[in-house]
């Protein structure tokens, strides 16, 4: 992150110098401020939902009708973690989200789901296999169907809007699979 | 379509009444569960925003620079070169960053190819297929305090590609 940071950062000051749009850049990031702040106000009032909602699963049992329900599949990819751990829950709620594209609630069940994964984790400071397969197969997005971009078709009069399912089922699954095939051939180069 | 709507309008309000609803009736005190559970969400919404102000920072600076658009450029030969609609570049190159803007851009695609165009349907795969992967790491990793990333980042960056690449493939094969 750090590299990336900086390249961004130092790649719009050059070009702001030779577009002299010194004026923008300085505008943009007290925007880019601005932008934080509203999102992460957005994120105190949903993570706080979800969290509430996850404790009322964890407290009522429910969670264990839950992670007994994907624990196969959740536990054959996350090998190292016990099958008991509430890790295995808020993975599987997080993962159940972006399933059927519900954005609002699939990160802050990410963000718990992270938090279970640190608890395991030995180096605070460090990411561990689990934690990056998890941060991978998230950003690979894997969803059924994509509500908001068939309503946007099919406000500008698309013919058959749905057309656009099945490819992106086959590219996000597809997408999905190479990325976690990318990670591990990344634990084999850099270990 | 109709019907995936309000079933998709149901998943939520369904599975908080089953939550609330089974934890009542295994006798657990719902409303004080909750409020416990949201208190840690203040902490959780402090420990991003830094990181969160960072990634924004950045993402903006690097659009208002231009440096996007000279990005596009350099693009734009490869693209060419594979009968790839152009359009689709800068949703390609907007949406690792972000969730808004690409959604701008997607618009801005269907608006102007129409909404049957193969740019147009390139880009909604690549909508449905891609996420805005910097939003997630600053995000998740700042939720946790993780400093050393290891080779999470390339991975996340050459995997990103790849789904784009993906993406434009499955589409020129189905249409």
């Amino acid at each position: 992150m750090n590299t990336i940071w900086v390249l961004l950062i130092a790649i719009s000051v050059i070009f702001s110098l030779i577009n002299g749009r010194l004026d923008e850049f300085t505008k943009a990031i007290f925007d880019g401020a601005k932008n934080a702040v509203e999102v992460s106000l957005f994120l105190l009032g949903i993570v706080s939902l979800w969290l509430g909602i996850t404790k009322i699963i964890e407290d009522s049992g429910l969670i264990h009708r839950l992670s007994n329900l994907f624990q196969p599949l959740i536990c054959r990819l996350f090998k190292n973690i016990s099958p008991n751990h509430p890790s295995i829950t808020s993975i599987t709620l997080n993962l159940l989200a972006n399933f059927f594209g519900l954005g609002n609630a699939a990160t802050p069940l990410g963000i718990k789901a992270m938090q279970d994964l640190q608890s395991l984790n030995e180096d605070k400071e460090t990411i561990n296999f689990e934690m990056m397969l998890f941060i991978v197969i998230n950003t690979a997005s894997i969803q059924l169907i994509p509500f908001t971009v068939i309503g946007i078709l099919s406000d500008f009069g698309s013919r058959n809007p749905s057309l656009v399912v099945l490819p992106t089922i086959l590219a996000t699954i597809l997408s999905a699979l190479l990325a976690v095939g990318i990670l591990f051939l990344g634990r084999k180069f850099f270990k | 379509m109709n019907t995936g709507q309000f079933i998709s309008q149901l998943i939520i309000p369904l599975f908080i009444l089953l939550v609330v609803g089974y934890g009542f009736s295994k006798k657990v005190r719902v409303y004080d569960c909750f409020v416990s559970g949201a208190k840690d969400g203040i902490g959780v919404a402090l420990k991003i925003f830094p990181y969160l102000l960072a990634i924004f920072i950045g993402v903006k600076a690097f659009q208002a620079s231009g440096a996007l658009d000279f990005s596009k450029d350099i693009f734009r030969g490869l693209f060419d070169l594979f009968n790839i609609p152009i359009e689709v570049i800068s949703l390609a190159l907007i949406k690792p960053l972000s969730a808004s803007a690409s959604l701008g851009v997607f618009t801005d695609i269907v608006k102007t190819t129409g909404p049957d165009s193969l740019a147009s349907m390139i880009a909604a795969v690549v909508m449905g297929s891609a996420e805005t992967t910097f939003y997630v790491l600053a995000v998740y990793l700042g939720a946790v305090g993780i400093k050393k990333t290891r080779y999470l980042v390339p991975v996340c960056v050459i995997a990103d590609i790849v789904g784009i690449i993906i993406a434009i493939t499955v589409v020129k094969y189905f249409f």
